[in-house]
């Protein structure tokens, strides 16, 4: 079977199996040769697919435990992130952490330690698992805790994977009043205002920017600011909906694959001016719904399709804050100038994140694009490279398709231990996808 | 909950279909009890049920190819149900069946003698009361006997033509009989197979048109998709002497 990941790019021949359960698991990974977890296949580029063999874990979708006095729920890795918040934003949960997409596993989630618009205060979804059921080399189950198995708990927190299946995780949801975000939108001129916003921003639950990556000189880093907080009953003016249900399914959908030629300089900078004038004028605080402040492009069924049959590359790096106006400076800069558009640029403020041996976040500003996935685009992503490289930055595994060896082994400084827990579990021989093989993870 | 719940006893409660069903029936506020081969399995989606839909689901071991086991389930209840499903069944292989009389016989008891004879008691029982719902989920298969499938089809047709005596016999004493022909449904049974999505149905779908036509609008038969009514028409009405020769 050709599999991808969400990016389209690349797209590969993996032998793919779909285990019915967790002795299934065991007996699939004694019979087959080295492969790798895959939940929804939301990762970008290749880390869901399997060097050999691809496990799918869309059997393990069992939700297992809830207790709403300390709102622990303990899920199967397959289950999905939309469907825990359509069975418990109705009872008054919502989870801690939320990506940009509510179509992950929860097995996903753990294993790339997600971030969401509340990264600088409640850090990636690792910080909040209690506790999670490891399918190791060997076939048995370890159940591992940040003090039991304590290492190979860290090594697995955005792992990707590498260190065996996830058979289940436990994590605290938040209790929500309404399904609600007050929201404010804020227009920015250029990068140092909407840095300066971003620190003034400190104290705010979520803040994330959109960043017009084709703006340049005075203009450059141009951006439209949210940030917002769970709004609360007493918030709401009178008769209003709090929306305490699940959410809608997506309601519109790319049905084919777009021809090449829909991205192109033009009609980004159309979009982008259109954009723009649209959050001047709803400049200021709105009540939103949820899925239209944390999953705007869910509500585009397979929008991964408008880049056309070759696919995607997202380009998605983090800097050191003390570095980041110089490094995204030069970034946007280099973008810009070779116009490669990206139609999505976000920009966001993470703060520190020692859940995981290989976590991406630290405390500094992500940025992320996108481009088709051309020899252009390649080209353009190894020179940003050398600036991420230069200031100290790094590149998240789950948007990665094309990065180079160098740069992670810069970049992530856990690496080598990362490897030796690796080789001792006998993981190294066992889990392996293309990326980790490409990178030697 | 001051309103009494209703009970809904799920036969075969591990299958693909069976999970969808039991889950389209907690979410409206039903308890479910599972009869399951696999106790481990089995609890473990009725947990499921549990955290998703708060419902009271429980558990209750019983194999179809056990004699005995039958009077121990008819026990561990504590009451007649208000309504009892059939998922029961397996595909078998049909090739196999040709030569292996014991796998034939697996397939028959499977699909026909061990739910008719699991289905009648809660029948009778729900006769005397004089309230109850029976679903038996049964195939396009059973429609007419075919080369690639004949002795699953012929357990289904007898299955089939089994709900259809229960139906009219008991239709005048409150009982009502539905029964439902899925057509293909992307299940576990049909991972990795071919299938012309038109005709092809998710367990959701299969479990919400039941729900619709056992709880909402008493149906008797339904195609979970319409077309198959259609498909199987035609098929049925094809002359003998012709059909022997055809390869569908």
């Amino acid at each position: 079977m050709i599999i991808s990941g969400w990016g389209n790019y690349p797209r590969v021949e993996t032998r793919w199996r779909t285990p019915q359960d967790d002795a299934d698991f065991t007996r699939r990974l004694k019979a087959d040769g080295p492969g790798i977890a895959r939940g929804a296949g939301r990762a970008y580029g290749d880390a869901a697919i399997g060097s050999n063999t691809t496990l799918s874990t869309r059997h393990l979708d069992r939700m297992i435990a809830f207790d709403p006095a300390s709102a622990v729920l303990t899920v199967e890795a397959g289950v999905l992130l939309s469907d825990i918040i359509d069975v418990f934003l109705p009872r008054g949960f919502f989870p801690p952490v939320v990506p940009g997409t509510r179509f992950v596993t929860i097995g996903g989630m753990a294993a790339a330690n997600v971030h969401g618009k509340n990264h600088h205060i409640s850090g990636g979804f690792g910080r909040h698992i209690q506790s999670l059921t490891l399918i190791t080399a060997d076939g048995t189950q370890l159940v591992c805790t940040p003090t039991q198995n304590a290492q190979l708990f860290r090594a697995t927190i955005g792992g990707m994977g590498l260190t065996g299946i996830i058979r289940d995780v436990t994590f605290r949801l938040i209790a929500v009043e309404t399904g609600l975000i007050r929201q404010e939108t804020i227009v920015l001129p250029n990068m140092d205002a909407v840095m300066g916003s971003f620190e003034d921003s400190r104290n705010w639950t979520y803040s994330a920017a959109w960043i017009d990556g084709l703006a340049r000189g005075a203009s450059l880093g141009r951006s439209v600011l949210f940030r917002g907080e769970h709004a609360l009953r007493s918030e709401l003016p009178p008769l209003t909906d709090p929306q305490m249900r699940a959410l809608h399914p997506p309601r519109l959908s790319v049905p084919v694959y777009l021809p090449n030629v829909t991205l192109n300089r033009l009609s980004v900078r159309s979009f982008n001016a259109l954009y723009l004038r649209y959050n001047r004028s709803h400049a200021g605080t709105h009540l939103v719904p949820l899925a239209s402040c944390f999953f705007p492009l869910d509500a585009i069924a397979h929008w991964n399709r408008i880049y056309g049959r070759q696919g995607f590359l997202q380009y998605q790096c983090v800097i050191p804050r003390s570095k980041s106006r110089d490094a995204l400076g030069e970034i946007l800069e280099i973008v810009a100038t070779r116009g490669s558009p990206s139609f999505l640029a976000v920009l966001k403020l993470l703060g520190p994140d020692d859940a995981g041996m290989m976590a991406f976040p630290m405390d500094g500003y992500t940025l992320a694009l996108d481009f088709p996935a051309s020899e252009k685009s390649f080209s353009l992503c190894a020179e940003l490279d050398d600036r991420v490289l230069a200031y100290g930055g790094r590149i998240y595994f789950a948007k990665d398709a094309r990065q180079s060896r160098d740069l992670v082994e810069a970049g992530y400084p856990n690496l080598a231990a990362f490897r030796e827990i690796r080789r001792q579990s006998g993981a190294f021989a066992r889990f392996g996808s293309l990326q980790s093989e490409r990178l030697g993870l | 909950m001051s309103e009494a719940r209703k009970t809904m006893l799920l036969l075969g409660g591990t299958s693909d279909i069976g999970r969808a069903v039991a889950a389209q029936y907690a979410a409206r506020g039903w308890n479910i009890i599972l009869t399951v081969r696999d106790a481990a399995a089995g609890e473990r989606n009725a947990a499921d049920l549990r955290v998703r839909h708060n419902a009271n689901a429980r558990v209750v071991t019983f194999d179809l190819f056990r004699a005995e086991d039958q009077d121990a389930l008819l026990r561990a209840l504590d009451a007649t149900p208000d309504t009892v499903v059939s998922a029961l069944g397996m595909l078998g292989d049909q090739t196999r069946a040709e030569t292996d009389i014991l796998h034939a016989r697996d397939i028959i008891v499977a699909n026909f003698e061990g739910p008719a004879l699991l289905l009648g008691p809660f029948a009778e029982q729900m006769a005397t009361r004089g309230t109850g719902t029976i679903v038996g989920i049964s195939s396009v298969a059973g429609d007419r006997g075919r080369a690639t499938n004949y002795v699953y089809g012929s357990a289904k047709a007898g299955f089939t033509a089994f709900l259809s005596g229960l139906r009219n016999r008991l239709a005048s004493r409150g009982v009502h009989v539905l029964t439902v022909k899925p057509g293909f449904v992307r299940t576990k049974m049909t991972e990795g197979m071919k299938l012309p999505p038109a005709l092809t149905a998710e367990p959701a779908e299969v479990a919400r048109r039941l729900y619709r036509a056992a709880e909402e609008k008493k149906t008797d038969v339904i195609y979970v998709r319409p077309v198959w009514r259609l498909v199987m028409s035609i098929i049925r009405a094809i002359p003998e002497a012709r059909f022997k020769k055809m390869k569908i």
